[in-house]
């Protein structure tokens, strides 16, 4: 039988983890007062990561595996890459969507995820994909800096055999400015914490989801699980009091081991909350953002069957306790990258748009005559055995797995995090390619490794304020070398 | 197969100019410092020359577009002169064409002409460059060292070595280059190290040191090239002959087909089994007494010793060790120190090759010179092991 509802959901959070220990000791002589906060690690994307890339890790986890093509993909994100240009239309390119796909962006407040969810929810109208992440900007020292982690998430909604129903949902909105940020002002600006608590958070958290229970007869003890997305977890409990909801009832804030990834952060507490439900417990998702979304959910009995590898990621950081290379990685900091650096990126618009499925969905071609995978796509088959002309059909390497044939730790080539890994690799099923490699710990690649691959930045263009993407072989999830 | 250029074609003079960091000459420089050596080698005059052929790589960063710096520089009377570019084979490039033009008769004598000035470009290495519009989209940010770095992984697992014995045999290759370039006044770096500096050298791109790397370096060659009958009147019965120029260039199988294992070059093995058919060398290891491989890192030396036919597959680590490619070896290379101690200009590399294996055919290599060789053979590599331009090369005398 089919009904509608979360089909199913993804997650992403970059291996790097800045220790908060760690970032204490750079930046507490300027602010001791964070020094509560130091514990615990939050994530933050190599160079090459940004809420594009993230948004794809976590739409190819909730893709894979026989659901449904969504008709629709909203990018939910207050810090995506560009202001003007559908940042979502790259990540469907990423996912190779048919081209009929609805694609566009979402964003203005930290509800922009759960508001998209809530829209398809009650639209109904075939199979939405929500994809989500966020790479907050913070300045050295700031609680952001120490309370923000970078991750993204992603929910496939429609009809099939969901593994949560969606019972309902409310808004209330309400124009409280606990924080903001502008284009102009480039970081957020952050108001007095207890004041929101007060005025914002356990006024508003009621206000949406009073209605919302009722509605669905359901009571606050009905609550198996409360979801409370807020920058400083330790504000979850006033919310979950507000509501009477047991404090033992809140879902997990992953501050330990992400922090907060602001509009995302509601989907990744989600999908950690998914990934443990038992059939038959009930949701309550709020998000805040001048305002409250509440989302009621139950699990069905399918939501065992489909576990997304969350706690997996989240065991699997690597610390990082070096504050310049995390302020390095977010281009926080101008480090001399030397003359190689002064390479002209410029784009060439025409080739990235007639070769944008090679590129962006790692489309190559498949000979009809021989059978040999190749990328790029040619107009004569590579194996030296064939060579015909005009044989290729489409075939995409991105969700193959491939090892390493050559392989070398490059220290002269420019990259933001020194040695450049590249290689020859060799694809499951035939096609060889030369490529960049991420991720990989000083040592981790060997000849012979397996390699799965990941979608990424390939050069930043600064003089133009552009950046390219390309994919990029890591390590296999749960294998060797990562 | 075609009959071949072999002996159709006379060297009659040759000149090379010192290579290192020139900064005391621009392009025009180099090129006459090597034409003047050329042209008074040959004792010819200057308008006897019909055509020209003019090797440049790095065109917009260093010498210019084009074929009119080579004819202005040495104000020559308006005669045919065309640039060539082909990677790092670009000077033997410019000596094929001049060669092609005389064994086809379309003229009498010829001048090849290579030059690069890579100082001006201000980089340590070969400069950045883009690899096109739609290559640079998708291909990954390499560099020569990590590009040719791959043979050195996927060698060591192909024939089960430990990297550590790996690296001993390519020590001993840069060792041997050093050990060579002290003795040649044109090299650029003239000091020899020791196995333990080259080991201890810091990283580059794994499994390759500095030393493991050639030098970076302006430079400029040249070759005369005649009909055979132009040499007699000239020189007499013996002179420098053409054996063989053969070329290979990669058709994308070693970047996109599993075949190819990463860790030999395939079209060096091309064009060498089609040079010593050119050649009528039937036994390289008997007939070839002297080669110019290009070793712009040491494991690129080490794998060409077996793309060459000179070792046998997999023994390339232990004939080195063994100093079968030494000076006093049974096949010295790179005699004249190699890109190792040349550095590597690219537009003049081929060329300069060629220069030392003409002087030894002619026993004019000074405290270089070995004893009576037979053939010599010159050797590029341009691009990348998974993708490149191999050019292979054969002189000896006329008679």
């Amino acid at each position: 039988m089919t009904a509608f509802g979360i089909l199913s959901y993804g997650a992403y959070v970059p291996r790097r983890r800045m220790s908060r220990t760690h970032l204490f000791e750079a930046v507490g002589w300027a602010q001791p007062s964070l020094k509560g906060l130091a514990k615990g690690a939050r994530a933050f994307g190599a160079w090459d990561e940004d809420p594009i890339t993230m948004a794809v890790e976590a739409a190819r986890a909730a893709l894979a595996g026989g659901v449904p093509k969504p008709d629709a993909l909203c990018f939910a994100s207050t810090t995506a890459p560009f202001l003007d240009r559908q940042n979502a239309g790259v990540i469907a390119a990423a996912l190779d969507l048919a081209a009929e796909t609805h694609v566009y962006d979402g964003g203005g407040s930290q509800r922009a995820a759960t508001s998209a969810l809530m829209r398809a929810a009650t639209a109904q109208n075939g199979a939405t994909l929500v994809a989500t992440a966020e790479q907050r900007p913070a300045k050295s020292a700031s609680v952001t800096e120490m309370l923000s982690g970078d991750a993204g998430a992603a929910l496939l909604i429609g009809a099939g055999e969901p593994l949560a129903d969606i019972i309902g949902a409310n808004a209330v909105y309400a124009d409280i400015v606990d924080h903001y940020r502008t284009a102009a002002s480039g970081e957020d600006y952050v108001l007095e914490e207890r004041w929101f608590r007060d005025e914002g958070l356990t006024k508003l958290a009621p206000q949406a989801a009073g209605p919302l229970l009722e509605k669905a007869k359901l009571a606050a003890g009905d609550i198996d699980c409360l979801i409370v997305p807020v920058s400083n977890p330790a504000l979850a409990g006033a919310v979950a009091r507000a509501l009477d909801i047991g404090k033992d009832k809140l879902a997990g804030s992953l501050f330990n081991e992400c922090g907060h990834a602001g509009a995302a952060h509601p989907l990744l507490m989600l999908a950690a909350a998914l990934e443990s439900a038992t059939p038959g417990q009930v949701i309550l998702m709020t998000a805040f953002g001048q305002g409250c979304d509440a989302v009621l959910l139950r699990a069905t009995d399918a939501v065992s069957k489909r576990r997304t590898a969350l706690s997996g990621q989240l065991e699997n950081g690597r610390i990082e306790t070096n504050y310049t290379k995390f302020l390095a990685a977010r281009g926080a900091i101008d480090i001399d990258w030397g003359m190689r650096a002064e390479r002209d990126s410029r784009t060439a618009q025409t080739v990235a748009y007639d070769k944008s499925r090679d590129i962006y969905g790692f489309v190559g071609g498949v000979c009809s005559a021989c059978g040999t995978p190749q990328f790029p796509k040619s107009r004569r088959c590579v194996n030296p055995d064939c060579g015909a002309l005009d044989t290729q059909t489409d075939y995409r390497f991105a969700d193959l797995t491939a090892t390493v044939k050559s392989y070398t730790e490059d220290w002269m080539a420019f990259t933001r995090e020194p040695p450049l890994v590249y290689g020859n690799v060799s694809f499951e099923g035939g096609g060889n390619k030369f490529m960049e490699m991420c991720d990989f710990e000083p040592g981790g690649v060997a000849v012979g490794t397996s390699v799965a691959m990941n979608f990424r930045i390939k050069d930043i263009d600064a003089a133009r304020g552009f950046h390219r993407y390309f994919w990029k072989a890591g390590p296999v999830p749960g294998g060797a070398g990562g | 197969m075609a009959e071949g250029i072999r002996d159709k074609v006379a060297i009659i003079g040759m000149g090379c100019t010192r290579f290192g960091e020139r900064w005391d000459a621009r392009p025009e420089d180099l090129v006459t410092e090597a034409f003047e050596e050329a042209i008074a080698d040959a004792g010819i005059e200057k308008d006897q020359i019909e055509a020209g052929w003019f090797g440049v790589f790095y065109d917009e960063q260093n010498v210019g577009k084009s074929a009119y710096p080579l004819s202005q520089y040495l104000r020559l009377p308006n005669i045919p002169v065309t640039r060539v570019e082909n990677l790092c084979a670009t000077g033997t490039e410019a000596l094929r064409g001049a060669t092609y033009a005389v064994a086809a008769g379309a003229c009498d004598i010829a001048l090849a002409m290579g030059c690069e000035k890579l100082k001006d470009t201000g980089f340590s290495g070969l400069p950045e460059r883009t690899k096109g519009t739609f290559e640079d989209l998708y291909q990954p940010g390499f560099t020569p060292p990590g590009a040719f770095a791959q043979l050195g992984a996927a060698y060591a697992a192909k024939h089960r070595l430990n990297m550590d014995d790996l690296k001993r045999a390519m020590a001993h290759v840069s060792w041997k280059s050093h050990e060579n370039g002290a003795r040649n006044d044109k090299a650029h770096l003239r000091r020899k190290l020791t196995m333990e500096q080259i080991l201890d050298a810091p990283m580059v791109a794994y499994p390759l040191g500095v030393f493991d790397c050639c030098g970076v370096s302006d430079g400029a060659a040249c070759a005369i090239v005649a009909r055979p009958e132009i040499a007699r009147e000239l020189v007499g019965d013996s002179f420098v002959t053409v054996k063989a120029m053969q070329l290979a260039p990669s058709n994308g199988v070693e970047m996109g087909h599993q075949s190819w294992d990463g860790a030999h070059t395939l079209t060096t093995r091309k064009a060498a089994s089609r040079a010593y058919e050119e050649a009528g060398v039937s036994d390289p290891l008997a007939d070839i007494s002297v080669t110019e491989v290009h070793d712009c890192f040491s494991i690129t030396e080490l794998v060409l010793m077996e793309d060459l036919g000179l070792s046998q597959d997999g023994a390339a680590p232990s004939d080195i060790l063994d100093g079968r490619y030494d000076a006093d070896g049974a096949i010295p290379c790179q005699i004249d120190g190699g890109l190792k101690c040349f550095g590597h200009p690219i537009g003049a590399s081929g060329l300069r090759m060629t220069y030392e294996i003409y002087l030894q055919l002619l026993g004019r290599a000074g405290e270089r010179q070995l004893k009576s060789p037979n053939f010599g053979l010159a050797h590029n590599l341009g691009g990348i092991p998974n993708r490149n331009v191999a050019a292979v090369s054969i002189f000896g005398m006329s008679d």
